[in-house]
């Protein structure tokens, strides 16, 4: 069990990282898009971004491709990585967890990024813990701002 | 010999912290109602109270989605590795897509 005490209480992000999940969520829209930033196993840097195909392909759904996910999870293990966050975008509602979104959440260590792509010209980009069906928001540090 | 299953981090409660344990059977079925024995209240993370696959959990035998073999019904032997995820998945709208 993750222990809700010890997480830290602010996503860490490369910029680099977070244009890369923007863009992506804006590329998909109106389709929701998804994916992994990976990052060595308690290390909580999230580092190699990883696109992932919806499955769902729908502009109110996602859901990793079962095949890509093992493959991607796989190579996770292989290099003592772990899914530090875990991202998807929401297209016509706000950037916070649905009730869907929390009652599918399984991966208690991640930070659960949430992109909203309905404003044209503004980022929604925020972050969440979701542990055991608790939602705890926290702050985005953005590294490497000019 | 028996069948290795690799547990994700959110079901190891079941299992004692425990990345892998072991079991048998003769389909997954079989082998999920053996490790239910072991670690109590795992089938139920896995199985509905249909009996088919928990919609939002994914099950590899070695490098299938038994979705695409016979669902639960899947046969395995010894030697297999059987790989547990919660898939990732979510949205917008609170009510998922039947």
């Amino acid at each position: 069990m993750v222990d809700r005490r010890t997480l830290s209480a602010v996503l860490e992000i490369g910029r680099d990282v977070y244009d890369a999940i923007v863009a992506h969520a804006r590329r998909d829209h109106p389709d929701e898009a998804c994916g992994v930033v990976a990052g060595q196993a308690g290390s909580d840097r999230a580092t190699r971004f990883i696109p992932m195909a919806n499955a769902e392909r729908s502009p109110t759904f996602y859901r990793f491709d079962s095949m890509e996910q093992f493959q991607v999870w796989k190579e996770m293990d292989a290099r003592d990585e772990e899914p530090v966050v875990i991202y998807h975008s929401h297209t016509a509602t706000e950037a916070y967890p649905s009730r869907t979104d929390i009652s599918l959440a399984s991966e208690p260590g991640a930070h659960y990024v949430l992109v909203s792509t309905r404003e044209e010209d503004t980022v929604e980009f925020r972050s969440f813990r979701i542990v055991d069906g608790v939602v705890t928001e926290e702050d985005v540090a953005v590294s490497g701002l000019e | 010999m028996a069948i290795e299953v690799r547990i994700p981090t959110i079901l190891r409660s079941y299992t004692g912290g425990e990345k892998a344990v072991e079991g048998k059977g003769e389909t997954i079925n079989d082998l999920f109602a053996d490790l239910d024995g072991r670690h109590n209240g795992l089938r139920g993370r896995l199985v509905g109270d249909d009996g088919a696959l928990n919609r939002f959990v994914n099950v590899y035998l070695n490098d299938e989605d038994v979705r695409f073999l016979g669902g639960i019904e899947t046969p395995v032997s010894d030697g297999d590795v059987v790989t547990i995820l919660p898939a990732v998945a979510g949205g917008g709208l609170d009510a998922a897509p039947v």
